[in-house]
């Protein structure tokens, strides 16, 4: 009689099927592919058949046997994809929850601008520069033509200090970035391109004026430096800073002592909520021949421009930040805004 | 400097709207700050005849006016005014009329009404009703020359504009009309109309004797009596209007021509009252001791570089300045002395600021005054002075002592293009000088063209060529210079890789969870003293409150405030960092090209942090509050790769035993530590706070990168642990070893220090790391047993270590 070996595979299978843990499948696998299974059982009975008979049984035999190790592969194969499916269940986070770790600090926005003015110029080649606050009265005044008594001394009222120089006048808290202009000229030649920015002082304290601030002053010297020159460098930055070509920039005669001619910088931006409205940038100018004198040059062969800025005008400006003295009180709910 | 509109129309023929004219001022440098109207609109509101006055007869105090406001019949209104009588003409609001916002911000519409049971058909107006002034004492009484029925407004000339500018300090040209109409004449394209002024015949032949004795001081002294003036003459409506306008309050008719005249020709007059004058006019320097009552009844001490009026009783005025009390012009005076001087800038400038004073006279004079203008100022004052007091006047006496040089300034035409930047023609500069009055000649030359030009009397801002060239480009307009890309020489910048800007600084210390602030450079010298050991800072001599009064020497207290703030605000967290110089008084600090002598002014980083050390978040244990090692660790990690020491080591701000100094390269370079205790509780701060302050040079300095060759053979960890001396500080133990142990030692690391169960009080358990490897070969078990003996026999030794097993 031979052997039904479908049925045989038949019940293999749903043997195989009702099992669901690797262990229970191996025994299952024993009852028909063990030594003592079904069909090594089968395989053994052979050697009592004639030789033509037995080839074709074995036949048979092994073809049951293979598709028997196939469902038993597939099986194996199904029940380790259940296990990884079910520990991933139950590895399963919610990802919606916040990150962990430190905080983000944040850089002071004045500070941004500061960056940001410094890679503007440093972009078309402008060095930077800084220098003591606390200055003598000829680097911040007489250098830059502005000699004792002079009226335009009350332009910019000035804090003193109890120390004095050489000459016996008081030190003084800087009321410009401009003395960076002597100092930094005096040990360079020309073609001398420098921006300076760093802390102001002046005697001035009210809503709109805080008695430290902060400046940029610009200096470029070389032997065609031209007020046109001025105007194309000062216009491009302003439109580079703000990001926009979309703000209008006008240059109208001013008075500096150390500038002639001298320009105040007004900007207009065409949208937003302060279109319209001119808005005092920068104080500028071709720099005066005395003041050249006193960088050491020739002031006949070597001209050139200056111009100097308030980096809280511009921050305030650039993130419609209305209040200055927002700037100074260290009030982390203002300052971590700009993280 | 400020002025009505009609005023400088008057000088200026142009049909330009005041808009326009205002901005074309602007862009050729006489700002206009401000055009503001001189009085609200009065629709509706004429001027009126009080024709007869009647009894109210429900109202003791109101009255019932015919009223002639030039309409067909006369008007009936019901008037409470106390000064309102027949005859008198004053402001009718008519029917219809509506009338400035009063104190309750609402216009006041006027309407037929009934007063008390009387029709009352408009309403008769007090100065304050009609906006014009807060005078409401009774009805404003208008001139009875002024027709009936004309609108208020043009009966007053109420349509007038103030124009203010906002002057530089060279343009002092401007501080009077007629050089304002010179700016306006050549914007406009036509001649200014200027005051034609006659010189007046002299009735008398009185003068005043005068001497300048300081001819450095006072250039020229004109002077000319009057006598048998009326000091009560009234100021005529017309000049008064112009001097309000214009910012004056009119004061009596003789000061009052002499502020007029100052504002139209730009000539400062002084009147002295000729009986109160007590011998000749000496012109001299104060000497040491004298002192002087001004006008305003300010007593002044005199410093001699100061210019004064003197006569035999000392000094009677503050040259250029300010007027004495005792020879002033009162209402006593009948006879009188005119003065229009000329006084050097350089003998005027600074002082009325040293003497807190300000005035028209010293704001023009330390600017520069016109110094040919004095005669006819004078005469121009005589005239006036005449017409409105009375009065015969004197001969003019002008004594000359030592004027201003006009040396003629060359422009090259060829620099003048080179400095603007464009090819301006000859022609254009020629008419840019001939417009403002500059007479320019144009000298050939094979080296290139030249305008010659010799600067008027009242310029004093033109001295060398750029002077002229500004000018020019004044005239051409700044916003017809185009706005060149400029074309020059290119060339890398160095960019250096061993030094980190402090931007850099600031986006690590960001990342470490810091908040940048900026405080200001001067502090309370409290905090310089509590938190900074520092009795002497550096003390500003001005300072604008008395928390300002000292230049900081450490950002501590600066950080600290802030911190206050914050938690003021309820925040239980803060960390902050501020980046900026400090001031050190050092008398052997030289000056050189970056530094000043006496004092130094190094950069520094400081960081504050207070609450706990991690943000509140979920999965952590709460609120673990900050320490000390937090804070190091941040510094750590600020410098890296560059390597922190600290030495424990007190300073006045910190904790004495939770303080130290650190050390760079073994170099002090700052102090990290928790705040004392006492100044905790005086910031009135919660809980504790660390901080740490270095010089931003070791933030910035970034050791060079030589990496070694990386060893292809195994590397060996061997762990050490023993007790030691609580007195025993780690750093010496890490810093020896690291020193001593042959170069296989890859690493000496501590990571774990214990106290407690199984180790004796006083004594710490430490456990260190120790990693060893060759770039050559395998290292052998008895070359690593050899180093480590070499490690145990340190610890031991040098430190009293007990090995534990």
């Amino acid at each position: 009689m031979s052997p039904d070996l479908e049925a045989i595979v038949a019940e293999a299978r749903s043997a195989f099927a009702v099992v669901s843990d690797p262990a229970a499948l191996e025994q299952v696998k024993a009852r028909f592919l063990g030594k003592s299974g079904v069909i090594p059982h089968l395989l053994k009975g052979l050697g009592g058949l004639a030789p033509e008979e037995r080839r074709e049984s074995g036949a048979r035999i092994n073809a049951a046997k293979s598709e028997v190790e196939l469902l038993l592969a597939a099986r194996r194969e199904a029940i380790a994809e259940e296990t990884m499916q079910s520990r991933l269940r139950e590895e399963s986070l919610d990802m919606t929850l916040p990150g962990r770790g430190r905080g983000r600090g944040s850089v002071h926005p004045v500070m941004l601008t500061w960056r940001r003015v410094e890679s503007i110029f440093r972009s078309v080649g402008f060095d930077v520069a800084d220098g003591p606050e606390i200055e003598t009265d000829w680097h911040n005044f007489t250098a830059l033509n502005n000699p004792l008594d002079h009226p335009a001394r009350s332009m910019q009222d000035t804090f003193y200090v109890d120390v004095e120089d050489e000459q016996g006048l008081p030190l003084l808290l800087r009321t410009h970035t401009s003395p960076m202009q002597v100092r930094y000229a005096r040990g360079h030649t020309p073609p001398i391109k420098v921006i300076a920015p760093g802390r102001t002082y002046r005697v001035d304290s009210d809503a709109t004026h805080s008695p430290m601030f902060h400046q940029v002053e610009g200096l470029w010297i070389g032997e065609n430096v031209s007020f046109a020159d001025l105007k194309g460098v000062y216009t491009d930055f302003l439109h580079r800073f703000f990001e926009t070509d979309r703000l209008e920039v006008r240059f109208r005669p001013s008075y500096f002592p150390f500038t002639e001619p001298s320009a105040e910088i007004d900007m207009k931006f065409s949208s937003g909520p302060l279109a319209g409205r001119w808005l005092e940038i920068s104080g500028s100018g071709q720099v005066h021949p005395a003041v050249v004198r006193n960088f050491g040059l020739d002031a006949e062969r070597h001209i050139g421009f200056a111009f100097g800025s308030g980096l809280e005008r511009l921050t305030m400006l650039r993130y419609g930040v209305q209040d200055l003295r927002l700037f100074f009180e260290g009030d982390l709910r203002f300052l971590r805004q700009f993280a | 400097m400020q002025f009505g509109e009609r005023w400088l129309r008057a000088l200026v023929d142009t049909d330009l709207p005041l808009e326009e004219l205002a901005h074309r001022l602007t862009m050729v440098g006489l700002e206009v700050e401000e055009i503001l109207p001189v009085a609200p609109p009065l629709d509706g509101v004429v001027v009126g005849r009080v024709l007869s006055v009647a009894p109210h007869p429900q109202a003791d105090r109101l009255k019932v006016c015919s009223v002639d406001a030039g309409q067909r019949a006369p008007l009936s209104i019901v008037c409470g005014a106390p000064n309102v009588s027949a005859g008198m003409m004053a402001p009718v609001a008519l029917v219809g009329a509506r009338l400035p916002p009063g104190d309750n911000g609402a216009p006041l519409l006027i309407t037929q009404a009934l007063v008390r049971g009387v029709a009352s058909q408009g309403m008769l107006c007090s100065a304050r009703e009609l906006g014009l002034s807060a005078d409401h004492g009774g009805l404003l009484v208008l001139d009875a020359a002024l027709p009936v029925g004309v609108p208020l407004t043009e009966a007053l000339g109420l349509d007038d504009r103030v124009v203010v500018l906002k002057l530089t300090p060279n343009r002092a040209d401007c501080l009077c009309l007629v050089g304002v109409a010179r700016e306006a004449a050549a914007i406009c394209g036509v001649s200014p109309r200027l005051p034609v002024v006659a010189p007046v015949p002299a009735a008398l032949e009185d003068t005043h004797p005068v001497r300048i004795s300081a001819p450095e001081g006072c250039g020229r002294f004109t002077g000319r009596v009057i006598r048998s003036v009326n000091p009560d003459a009234p100021t005529p409506a017309w000049m008064r209007e112009r001097l309000e306008r214009a910012g004056q309050r009119s004061i009596s008719a003789l000061v009052d021509v002499t502020n007029y005249v100052m504002l139209e020709l730009g000539r400062p007059l002084h009147v002295y009252d000729l009986d109160r004058l007590s011998g000749p006019i000496d012109v001299r320097f104060a000497t040491e001791g004298e002192s002087l009552e001004l006008l305003n009844e300010q007593m002044v001490r005199l410093q001699p570089d100061m210019l004064v009026i003197a006569d035999h009783s000392g000094p009677i005025g503050l040259a250029g300045i300010m007027g004495g009390n005792s020879t002033k012009a009162t209402s006593a005076t009948r006879n009188v002395f005119l003065e229009a001087a000329f006084f050097h800038p350089g003998a005027i400038s600074g002082r009325s600021r040293r003497l807190g004073l300000s005035s028209d006279a010293g704001h023009r004079f330390e600017r520069g005054v016109d110094f040919d203008n004095n005669v006819a100022g004078i005469e121009r004052a005589t005239q006036l002075i005449l017409d409105i007091c009375g009065g015969q006047a004197g001969p003019v006496v002008d004594h000359v002592a030592r004027l201003p040089v006009r040396a003629p300034v060359r422009m090259r035409v060829e620099r003048a293009r080179r400095v603007i930047g464009i090819a301006i023609a000859e022609a254009e500069m020629a008419g840019a000088f001939q417009r403002i009055g500059l007479e320019a000649r144009l000298e050939r030359s094979p080296d290139g063209d030249a305008f010659v030009v010799t600067p008027p009397s009242w310029r004093f801002d033109i001295a060398i060529e750029e002077d002229l060239i500004e000018e020019v480009a004044r005239s051409h307009g700044f916003d017809n210079i185009p706005a060149l890309p400029p074309v020059a020489q290119s060339a890398m910048l160095p960019e250096a890789e061993g030094m980190r800007s402090l931007h850099e600084v600031r986006e690590r210390l960001a990342a470490l969870d810091y908040h940048e602030v900026i405080n200001f450079s001067f502090v309370d010298a409290d905090w310089e003293r509590d938190l900074g050991g520092e009795y002497a800072p550096i003390a500003v001599r001005n300072p604008i409150a008395a928390q300002f009064a000292v230049m900081r020497t450490t950002l501590f207290g600066g950080l600290l405030s802030n911190i206050r703030h914050n938690v003021n605000r309820k925040l239980a967290r803060v960390r902050l960092f501020e980046i900026g110089r400090v001031f050190l008084r050092d008398a052997d600090a030289a000056a050189d090209d970056w530094s000043v002598a006496g004092v130094r002014q190094p950069v520094r980083v400081a960081a504050a942090a207070l609450g706990s050390a991690l943000p509140e978040q979920w999965g952590e244990q709460p609120g673990r509050a900050v320490d000390v090692f937090d804070l190091k660790g941040d510094l750590e990690a600020l410098l890296a790769p560059a390597v922190v020491a600290v030495e424990g080591q007190a300073h006045a701000a910190l904790h004495p035993g939770r303080s130290g100094r650190v050390l760079v390269d073994g170099v002090p370079r700052g102090w990290i530590g928790e705040l004392h205790p006492r100044w905790q509780r005086m910031f009135e701060l919660p809980s504790p706070v660390m901080l740490f302050e270095v010089d931003a040079e070791v933030c910035q300095k970034v050791p060079e990168k030589r990496p070694a060759e990386l060893s292809r053979f195994p590397s060996v960890r061997r762990d050490l642990a023993v007790l030691v001396d609580e007195s025993v500080a780690v750093g010496s133990i890490l810093a020896t070893l690291r020193g001593s142990l042959p170069d296989r030692v890859e690493q000496v690391e501590l990571f774990d220090v214990y106290r407690g169960k199984g180790v004796a009080e006083g004594r710490k358990s430490l456990a260190f790391r120790v990693l060893l490897q060759d770039t050559q070969k395998t290292l052998t078990d008895a070359e690593v047993d050899e180093t480590m003996d070499l490690a145990v026999s340190i610890l031991q030794d040098r430190f009293g270590c007990q090995l534990r097993q």
